[in-house]
């Protein structure tokens, strides 16, 4: 018999560990869910939009009550559950309903603070917690004219700009000097007050409430000063108060919230508790994210899988409010250990406060422009060092070297701005998915929308539009895991690839606790590149987890043909390999023939049974392959040099040859490219390439992780040598470096910026004995790749399978 | 009326992997599961017509080389948020002989 798991509240967080639990272990339980309001599950953060009119209450719900149904739960919607009997391993609601339970989740969230003046129990006089409330609130825009917030936070704001979008004239009422001061210091708090005056609220600071008046209905506050305002509507937004009546009743150790362990189990061991009602270490959270971070963990541990442990959240807020960008994360204020960096522009009405401690991010408060926000959110919570930032990191993450995309502020773009250029999705589309889909994390986005699922390059914006749009809701991905096979991280697996000594994908999976039994997409080639560079000397290569490109050795078109590029090294070529080329075009009858970015010669539209033969024919006049289909070394871009260039310093043509003599048919985390300029003028664009040298009277200029694709990034110059030979030993070991340090399909830009510039140059330049180690890994490596893989297949019948159809069938 | 046709041995197709039957009007792709389950589909991906057969092959789905929509081999659907279908074809595996059911 399945055991039965008894779920009181039915809120944002218990509901997202019952479909977590649902997720991982969907038979384990017959579930029960207690609610006291009458509805399904819905999006209370969302409620601000609704009273602003933005949002219905249907485009907020997140489970209806056919949901329910179709997964089987008991639903007790409008049913307020009275006593929990720990022995008995009951509880029982208002009505008399009881439900036995084998576990039980206390998901009971919190209450808002009603300040006990006399007259706070008036008719007119509310809180902003839930749908009714908000009934209450539009029901008296329609009848009255003047309503007063009391409560200069957050959700005190939020519900002041709703009821005044709805033409009421409202008055917020602040016992502190300046708004939101748990999310916003002095200057941002006064930024934000002009700007919200500016929209027509308007404010009674330093003001402490001492009555609420009016015959049965309220019509007006007097405050302690003895000052007095005229109201037809209260709304309180002081606070809220985790909601323990309940637990404490059944005996449960409760302080200012129920008290969890690291698994949100309570005291009582089958009794768990997530949400606004748990205290962790000494801690509430009121804001959704943390709250996600809980229902994950407690719905693992429910699922007795026993792993995961939540270790309490950091937390950011936005307001959300139209037209209003502000952000606000970590510790903000700061202390005698703390520095701060700030930038304000009064003008442009601009302001942010970053604090530092140790070369560590640890709080932020952004106004006027907040695209930065996430990224400020994941230096904190990912504790980098920001040394390597320190000029730049006020500037934001599109300073560092970022000229594509980006600028805009979200909330001003119109619907229609296009921001995913690769699947052409709109702004408009991806709110719009995030609000009736429900959705609350980037992947989630991108399996609705497509947005940022091709390039990426857009994946910024739509963290950003995710933020925006779910305001504190949204979760920064902390370190994540390789893909939904593992928990495990890149980091992690590759340490343990090397610990280890796992040399195949299949050893990987089993040593690491696989969940699918022959992994995914991404982690396959992840693993097969992984096992490589870690063992190039015993592992086995798995063709199957190659992308097609890397197993048919030739780049697959949109109509399903391929195309073939030869090498040329250095970006040389001969008549007799143009003669070659021009031969194999017109014999295969191959109409286009194209000039590379790369200083190469592409044949398109060709079928790949012809593959292998094309191939022998170029192999025949001395030509190999490109590697311009695989994540590898590509080409070495060069220009002419001092041979023929009246400007030229040094043998650049040669330098190109010899440094793609070095690295060709090396396998990489993402393609690699390179360029050798023979001056400064740079012709062979070596500022934008993942290694680059630029020739200099003196030598050579070495240049590290530039990209000229999605985000052009140009290159950190690495330093500055004197021999060809230096340069081919500092090529080899950074090469190395990259293939051993970074991630699956991250390019050199990225991964520099991740890393840090200062442990590439510690590595490559600095320590002799780690450049040299590298750079011996590298060549060992080369002596057994560097074969040409259309020889093998062209000439030796290797894969013959891969090019050749299994049955022709006559119709 | 079923039409079985032999296509080849179960070792002729990759583990992982899948073969291109072709007929006169469009071609099959034989795959083969890590576990040695055999299915045919359409090469036809539903999304923009990608050949399914040069995809990655993982659990009973595979994914397309164009763009990653992922197929259930058993339904020939897309599987996720991605909505559309591909023609699915019965197979077989006798003494090791691969058949598909034209």
């Amino acid at each position: 018999m399945k055991e039965k798991l008894v779920m009181i509240g039915n809120g944002m967080a218990g509901m997202r560990t019952i479909e977590e639990l649902l997720k991982i272990a969907p038979d384990m339980y017959d579930i029960t869910v207690f609610g006291d309001e009458p509805y399904g599950n819905y999006n209370r953060i969302l409620l601000s939009p609704v009273l602003a009119g933005e949002k219905t209450i249907d485009d907020i719900m997140l489970n209806t009550l056919e949901w329910y149904e179709e997964n089987n739960i008991k639903l007790h919607a409008g049913k307020k559950v009275t006593e929990i009997n720990r022995i008995a391993r009951t509880v029982t609601a208002e009505d008399g309903t009881v439900e036995e339970y084998d576990r039980l989740l206390i998901a009971t969230g919190s209450t808002p603070f009603i300040i006990p003046v006399p007259g706070h129990d008036k008719e007119g006089v509310i809180s902003f917690r839930d749908i009714k409330d908000v009934d209450i609130m539009l029901d008296a825009a329609k009848k009255y004219k003047h309503a007063t917030v009391i409560g200069g936070g957050l959700l005190g704001l939020e519900a002041a700009n709703g009821m005044m979008q709805h033409g009421m004239k409202v008055t917020v009422v602040h016992l502190g000097d300046t708004l939101m001061e748990r999310q916003l210091d002095k200057v941002a708090g006064k930024m934000l007050k002009n700007s919200l005056e500016e929209k027509g609220l308007d404010f009674r600071m330093e003001a402490q409430t001492a009555e609420i008046t009016g015959n049965g209905r309220v019509t007006g506050i007097k405050f302690a000063d003895g000052s007095s305002l005229d109201t037809d509507l209260v709304v309180m937004a002081v606070g809220i108060r985790p909601n323990i009546e309940l637990a404490q009743k059944a005996g449960l150790h409760c302080e200012r919230g129920i008290v969890v362990n690291n698994t949100l189990q309570t005291y009582d061991p089958r009794i768990y508790s997530v949400g606004e009602s748990v205290q962790h270490r000494g801690n509430t959270y009121g804001l959704v994210a943390p709250l996600f971070e809980m229902a994950k963990v407690c719905a693992n541990h429910l699922a007795h899988m026993g792993i995961g442990l939540y270790e309490g959240s950091v937390t950011s807020t936005k307001l959300k409010v139209t037209g209003i960008d502000l952000f606000s994360a970590g510790d903000f204020t700061g202390n005698e250990d703390t520095e701060e960096m700030i930038m304000q522009d009064a003008t442009s009405g601009l302001y942010k406060k970053l604090v530092l401690q140790n070369n560590k991010l640890i709080g932020a408060v952004l106004y006027g422009d907040t695209k930065e926000g996430a990224w400020y959110f994941q230096l904190m919570r990912t504790c980098q060092d920001i040394s390597d930032l320190r000029d730049k990191l006020l500037f934001g993450e599109s300073h560092l070297g970022d000229s594509g995309h980006g600028g805009d502020h979200i909330g001003q773009m119109s619907d229609d701005t296009e921001i995913c250029g690769c699947n052409g999705v709109c702004k408009g589309d991806i709110v719009k998915a995030i609000t009736t889909e429900g959705l609350f994390t980037l992947d989630e986005v991108r399996a609705h929308t497509k947005a940022s699922a091709s390039c990426g390059s857009c994946t910024g914006l739509v963290e950003q539009i995710l933020e925006f749009t779910l305001g504190s809701d949204y979760e920064t991905p902390e370190a994540k895991p390789m893909c939904k096979c593992t928990d495990h991280s890149h980091e992690e697996v590759r340490e343990a690839i090397r610990e280890r000594k796992l040399t195949t994908i299949n050893d990987v999976r089993r040593a690491l606790n696989w969940k699918t039994e022959d992994g995914c997409p991404a982690c396959r080639m992840a693993l097969n590149y992984y096992v490589q560079s870690a063992w190039h000397n015993e592992a086995q290569d798995d063709p199957q987890s190659r992308f097609i490109n890397e197993r048919a050795h030739a780049n697959i078109q949109k109509d399903g043909r391929y195309s073939v590029i030869p090498r040329m090294w250095g970006g040389m070529t001969t008549p007799d390999e143009l003669r070659a080329i021009a031969n194999v075009a017109e014999k295969y009858e191959i109409k286009d023939v194209h000039l590379t970015g790369g200083q190469r010669i592409g044949l398109y539209g060709v079928e790949k049974e012809v593959l292998p033969k094309i191939w022998a024919d170029l192999n025949e006049a001395g030509m190999v392959s490109g590697h311009a289909y695989g994540k590898a070394m590509r080409t070495v871009k060069t220009c002419v040099g001092k041979q023929w260039c009246r400007f030229g310093t040094q043998d650049s043509t040669a330098l190109g040859i010899k440094l793609e003599e070095l690295t060709w048919a090396s396998w990489m985390p993402h393609k690699f490219k390179l360029a050798v300029s023979g001056c400064p003028r740079n012709c062979a664009e070596a500022t934008i390439k993942d290694f680059g040298v630029v020739c200099v009277d003196s030598g050579y200029e070495l240049h590290i992780g530039g990209n000229g694709g999605i985000k052009v990034r140009a290159t950190d110059l690495l330093c500055n040598l004197a021999t060809e030979e230096e340069v081919l030993e500092y090529c080899g070991a950074f090469i190395q470096f990259y293939r051993e340090d970074a991630h699956y399909l991250e390019r050199t830009a990225p991964w520099v910026e991740r890393i840090g510039f200062s442990r590439i140059e510690d590595t490559v330049v600095k320590d002799e004995e780690k450049r040299k180690h590298y750079y011996k890994r590298f060549l060992e490596a080369q002596k057994i790749v560097q074969v040409d893989p259309w020889k093998e297949r062209a000439v030796d019948g290797k894969a013959k399978h891969e090019f050749e159809t299994i049955k022709v069938v006559q119709a | 009326m079923s039409n079985w046709v032999e296509v080849g041995q179960l070792d002729d197709i990759p583990k992982q992997g899948s073969r291109v039957v072709k007929t006169s009007d469009y071609n099959i792709a034989v795959f083969r599961t890590v576990n040695d389950e055999v299915f045919a589909i359409k090469d036809e991906c539903p999304h923009k017509q990608g050949p399914l057969s040069q995809g990655i092959v993982h659990d009973r789905k595979v994914t397309c080389p164009l763009h990653n929509w992922t197929i259930s081999l058993e339904s020939g659907e897309a599987l996720g948020p991605d909505e559309g279908c591909t023609n699915v074809f019965m197979a077989k595996v006798d003494n090791g002989v691969v058949s598909i059911d034209l």
